[in-house]
């Protein structure tokens, strides 16, 4: 028996070295790592995502690359999952050797590679939506999303403009839900807005009557519901299914034509913050967004079918991203980080950034556009 | 030459950096595989040489990851105490809960463990306060040894590896001791062990409480490797991956356990090229090595192998 271990070593040995493969020397080629959670819970939002990334760069390889390089994309699905995301940026950094990564699909997978990018110096353009990603500012950390601040500031200024000062907090378990609770939380003084309710429901609840009682009960004047996937239209369908008469405020998580059909006509009279991209066509000519907005609608819709702002947060980290490659002419990571930083008057479709090294969003509230659903679609209120 | 395996063993994950200090299967991969060994061995123990199904290992594993995270970032205590103080919590646990536990056979072992496994990871998605709930934990502190910070993957590597070996060489020798060879006679039959003058109950809580603390550890270790810990790491998937390598390498062998957490970390990484195919791939590797090497791929390649050249030997006589 002892030989047979023995000899079992020996086989077992022999095909570990087959697999510790020479690392590879990549022609002059710009790589672009990804980390999307393409399945799993926070599909909705990494699938438009990937195949924006997807159609841009066969676009732009197929028309002769970047800077006279062709670009390499890679690409792994985290699932939705923190410890799937740190796995395969270790990868994309230790193994494909990326130059630049684009992704964290979700706040909870982007904070838990920030300490692996801040290390490695890779810079890293995340599509999540938190604060807390760009805020204390990371040197090597950029994101394109609004942030929930951003979103709660947008809210509580149109409630302000209504006259609404008592306000009904709910809100989901999920990382999202939550942080953008504690930023109602704290930004609600500011607005002069007392929060007379504070509720919260699980994200796979199915139906949410028992806090909507409670918040019945209250004064309040308004209902926000911040969250995102299933739970924000259940709460919806519910707010009317009580027939309470408040108006409804939801965050920028519910931006898509998807909470409009699971809602169904509950969703009439919602308000939420949103990026341009939805209401397009709605806007001025003389808008400078207006442009970029419907080249990227056109082309998106021409190969998917209708889209998505998250797509639209893909479409903006990916142009940055080129945009600081070509001014640095070069595939040098802190170059790269340099330029990204410097990214200014970028026509994007969540706004115009500016980014400064103390601010590594660069989007101002004027990128969020307050909407209302009427009719089963969107419209610009302001 | 009975330690000759473990030997040869300890000199290949040694040279393994020397060669290929940049690899990123090595320092990436092989500091997962490190950690995969440790729980796989120690699982063994109980399921290989005691014949006692657990569907829950990955509980203690995330008992001892959780211990350390808690206690370094809430508590501010040193790594090592934490890590101590998480082991012998385990160990208390595991105790207690054994006797209870392990008077099941079969079919309501595997129930019983499985609930355990599920309750666990429960209480670390609910304890929002304590644990973090879904987001899990992050900054965890970095583990120093001697004075010298353990932060790249190298140097991470060197310590999963030696707590690998030693867990290795534990296991070997836990096995052929009295202990050992009262757990096989429970294995063959509790029965007759128990006619033997073999405390069964004494034995099987003994091996299920080194096993528990044996995870942990590696928790501990794991916590502050990744310096982020969250439940979906602890899940019963998990614990089912975990059977799943102890069975594929074959059971009741140390060195079957090791084998089979080595292709199952590494597999997915590999298969990783087949994009959409690799869940299908994977499974169906599974169900092929099981099919045909139902002993187990170690157990059975070992013994093939002894086989053709013990023959040749004979036939060179």
């Amino acid at each position: 028996m002892k030989r047979c271990s023995l000899y079992g070593l020996t086989g077992l040995i022999l095909i570990f070295v087959m697999f510790v493969s020479v690392p590879t020397f990549g022609a002059d080629t710009l790589k672009i790592g990804s980390f999307l959670s393409v399945t799993g819970p926070a599909s909705f939002l990494g699938d438009p995502e990937l195949k924006t990334l997807q159609m841009y760069i066969d676009d732009i390889n197929s028309k002769g690359g970047i800077d006279g390089k062709k670009i390499e994309f890679i690409h792994y699905d985290t699932k939705g999952k923190a410890q799937e995301a740190k796995k395969y940026v270790n990868r994309l950094i230790k193994k494909d050797r990326v130059d630049v990564i684009i992704g964290g699909t979700t706040s909870g997978n982007t904070l838990a590679v920030i300490d692996i990018v801040q290390n490695a110096h890779v810079p890293l353009i995340s599509l999540a939506g938190s604060v807390k990603i760009i805020e204390p500012v990371k040197k090597w950390v950029f994101k394109t999303p609004h942030t929930d601040r951003m979103a709660a500031a947008k809210i509580y200024e149109d409630m302000k403009k209504r006259g609404i000062s008592k306000v009904a907090l709910i809100t989901g378990n999920g990382g999202f839900d939550k942080s953008g609770r504690a930023q109602c939380l704290a930004l609600a003084p500011k607005y002069g807005i007392t929060i007379v309710a504070d509720e919260q429901y699980g994200n796979s609840d199915t139906d949410m009557t028992t806090q909507l009682t409670k918040i019945r009960a209250t004064d309040a004047q308004a209902i926000l519901n911040f969250g995102f996937g299933k739970a924000p239209a259940i709460v919806t369908r519910n707010v009317r299914q009580l027939g309470i008469k408040l108006p409804l405020y939801q965050s920028h998580g519910v931006a898509s034509k998807k909470f409009i059909e699971l809602a169904g006509k509950a969703a009439e009279g919602v308000r939420l913050p949103a990026a341009a991209l939805l209401v397009a066509d709605l806007l001025p000519d003389s808008d400078p967004q207006k442009r970029v907005l419907i080249d990227y609608k056109t082309k998106y819709e021409a190969k998917y079918g209708p889209v998505s702002t998250f797509g639209g947060h893909a479409y903006d980290a990916l142009f940055i991203t080129l945009g600081a490659v070509k001014r640095a002419h070069s595939t040098d990571r802190a170059k790269i980080r340099d330029e990204i930083e410097k990214t200014h008057g970028f026509i994007g479709t969540g706004g115009i950034f500016n980014m400064s090294p103390k601010d590594h969003l660069g989007l101002g509230l004027d990128a969020f556009k307050m909407l209302e659903i009427r009719n089963g679609t969107w419209t610009l209120v302001d | 030459m009975r330690l000759a395996g473990f030997y040869l063993f300890a000199l290949f994950t040694g040279i393994l950096p020397v060669l290929f200090p940049d690899s990123y299967y090595v320092t990436v991969v092989g500091v997962t595989i490190c950690t995969n060994v440790i729980l796989a061995v120690s699982l063994n123990l109980l399921m290989g040489y005691a014949g006692q199904i657990s569907l829950g290992h990955a509980a203690f594993f995330g008992l001892g990851a959780y211990a350390s995270a808690i206690l370094t970032t809430r508590y501010g205590l040193d790594p090592w105490v934490a890590m101590f103080i998480g082991a012998v919590l385990v160990g208390i646990f595991s105790l207690v809960l054994s006797r209870p536990i392990l008077r099941l056979k079969g079919h309501y072992l595997a129930m019983a463990t499985l609930g355990f496994g599920i309750i666990i990871h429960i209480f670390f998605v609910q304890m929002d306060n304590l644990t973090g709930g879904p987001d899990g934990m992050s900054g965890i502190p970095v583990l120093s040894l001697f004075g010298i910070p353990i932060d790249s993957d190298l140097k991470w590597y060197v310590v999963m590896a030696s707590a690998m070996l030693f867990s290795i060489w534990l296991s070997l020798n836990v096995a052929d001791s009295r202990e050992g060879r009262a757990l096989a006679a429970v294995h063959g039959s509790e029965a007759a062990a128990q006619t033997m003058g073999i405390d069964t109950a004494r034995v099987k809580s003994h091996v299920f409480v080194l096993s528990a603390v044996m995870a942990a550890i590696a928790g501990s270790l794991f916590a502050h490797q990744q310096s982020f810990v969250s439940p979906e790491s602890f899940s019963f998937f998990f614990s089912i991956e975990l059977v799943t390598m102890v069975v594929l390498g074959g059971l009741a062998s140390t060195f079957g356990a090791v084998f089979g957490a080595i292709i199952l970390s590494i597999l997915p990484e590999i298969l990783l090229v087949f994009e959409d195919f690799e869940v299908v791939i994977y499974g169906a590797i599974l169900m092929a090595m099981m099919i045909f090497l139902p002993q187990g791929l170690f157990v059975t390649l070992s013994r093939r192998l002894h086989c053709m050249f013990a023959s040749r030997f004979q036939r060179t006589k």
